[in-house]
């Protein structure tokens, strides 16, 4: 059987556990598994942390609306996964950028697939996010003391458009230019700083070969890692206050308790 | 701990400081910790800012001024476009070009002022609302756009739509026989050259001041 490295001088004995009994082959499993986690416990201490992080209380009248956190964070983890194997074939140079799209589309074995889910995946982000912003919104949740959360909530919508604006150049053919295009002068329109706004995400003032570049560098390595950054601030905020009851939740009042401290 | 806040002395000895030097004004626990401070911010800067001015030096690089060919005098009429295809951006491909409608100068109805560079007329595909490609329409002498229905005269002058501005121009001139195109521009509704500004944004009133021209792109000085 596996055995791990453990407390110097040997585990004590568990109790209950007749040592006569030949051991079964799921006895066995069970306490490699024991084994192996305690050794990583008593390492980590990281029990208390995942008892903290999975067991919470959750306020009476949770529903499915409460999902769509989630759902949106498994969208984001679900771009990762898709966007890190586009990323072994895509090409972000102006001349070959369009080419290797093609290649990923029709030649590469699931490559289409693996592009579809990275585009609808996109779509999806974006609509799951305002739902769960709504749902914050129309349940209250972003009252005192969550207003943090709001604010990084916040700042997380402007990420996920300005990854669905950059992702969007990357196909390089005749849409995503002119769309880009149409996005940037949109930025552009701002007065004062919109010009240099303009400059600074073309790299210049006409679209060329460093736009391109600069956008994938956004949208691959400078984006997700700030967005994952945020998520996780994020989480921690919602796991240290816990989540708001449905506004239709009325607050319930011990009247015993009442009497006792009147 | 002795006690300090009474005593207001700038030298460390005089506050009773445990170790304190003669003439001390900063403990040195203090000092140590400055320092690292410094360090730090040195170390930090050190990456940052060669970091951010390699993000933001293109926004002060000025794009190379092209003069291209495009054809002999009596290729241009006074009175309809031709399309030329021209390359703005060196090294990006097909991505650097972009069309261009060109005619000869028609004193009927070009009132701006009569320079070197305005012989011939050569106005920008780039829409005025957000850029998207418009298409000369010969039929009905205007530009049209398929984005969002932007519609201009036979000028450049907007005439339906969301374009805030006329079409864009680029400087012409004749040099060896050949007619040859320069950088962009702008205009206002009175076809006044400005530097070249990006779609959506008005020049006429305050937009020059709201919009200001970058360092990227200017017209050429003095016209
Ligand atoms: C990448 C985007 C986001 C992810 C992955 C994410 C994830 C989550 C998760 C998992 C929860 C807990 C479960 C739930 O209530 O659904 C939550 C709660 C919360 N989120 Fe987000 N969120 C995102 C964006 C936003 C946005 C855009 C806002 C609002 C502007 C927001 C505001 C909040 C607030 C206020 C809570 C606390 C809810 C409560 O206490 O009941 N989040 N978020
Ligand atoms: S871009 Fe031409 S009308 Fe909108």
């Amino acid at each position: 059987m596996l055995k791990l490295p453990s407390v110097p001088g040997g585990a004590p004995p568990r109790p209950g556990t007749p040592a006569a009994e030949p051991a079964s082959l799921k006895d066995n499993a069970s306490e490699a598994a024991i084994s192996a986690l305690g050794w990583l416990d008593e390492r980590t201490a990281i029990s208390g942390t995942a008892r903290w992080v999975m067991f919470r209380k959750v306020p009476k009248g949770t529903n499915w609306f409460y999902t769509l956190g989630t759902s949106t964070m498994m969208a984001f983890l679900s771009q990762v996964v898709t966007g890190v194997f586009l990323a072994m074939y895509y090409d972000p140079s102006p001349n070959n950028a369009y080419e290797s799209m093609r290649h990923i589309n029709n030649d590469v074995f699931l490559g289409q697939f693996v592009h579809g889910m990275h585009r609808w995946g996109a779509t999806t982000m974006v609509v799951l996010i305002f739902l769960h912003m709504g749902r914050t919104f129309f349940f209250g949740a972003y009252k005192y003391p969550r207003e943090l959360n709001w604010v990084i909530g916040v700042i997380l919508v402007l990420l996920t458009m300005i990854m669905a604006l950059t992702g969007y150049l990357l196909p390089w053919d005749q849409r995503s230019y002119w769309a880009t295009a149409v996005g940037v002068n949109v930025f552009a329109s701002a007065p004062i700083a919109g010009p240099y706004l303009g400059d600074f995400l073309r790299a210049g003032p006409e679209f060329g070969a460093t736009t391109l570049s600069r956008f994938y560098a956004i949208h691959m390595l400078l984006l997700p890692g700030l967005i994952g950054g945020l998520i996780a601030a994020h989480l921690y905020l919602v796991i240290k206050h816990g989540t708001t009851a449905p506004p239709w939740i009325e607050a319930e009042i011990d009247e015993d308790l009442r009497k006792s401290e009147a | 701990m002795p006690d300090t806040s009474k005593n207001t002395s700038p030298y460390t000895a005089d506050r009773n400081i445990p170790g304190a030097f003669e003439g001390e004004t900063v403990t040195r626990r203090r000092f140590m910790t400055g320092a690292a401070h410094a360090t730090n911010g040195i170390a930090v800067g050190m990456i940052a800012l060669p970091a951010i001015g390699f993000a933001l030096g293109p926004n002060f690089k000025k794009l190379e001024e092209r003069w291209e060919a495009v054809g002999r005098p009596d290729e241009f009429s006074p009175t309809e476009y031709i399309s030329r295809t021209i390359t703005v951006v060196a090294g990006a491909g097909e991505t650097g070009k972009t069309t261009v409608y060109l005619r000869e100068r028609n004193p009927d109805i070009d009132h701006e002022p009569e320079d070197e560079y305005n012989q011939y007329i050569a106005i920008s595909t780039r829409c005025m609302h957000l850029g998207c490609p418009v298409r000369y329409v010969p039929a009905s002498q205007r530009f049209i756009c398929p984005c969002h229905g932007g519609v201009y005269d036979f000028l450049g002058e907007v005439q339906g739509g969301p374009p805030v501005r006329p079409l864009d121009r680029f400087y012409t001139r004749v040099k060896d026989g050949l007619v040859e195109l320069g950088p962009r521009f702008s205009v206002n509704s009175e076809l006044k050259r400005f530097s070249p500004r990006d779609p959506a944004q008005d020049l006429d009133a305050l937009g020059q001041y709201l919009f200001p021209s970058r360092p990227t792109i200017r017209k050429i000085p003095g016209t």
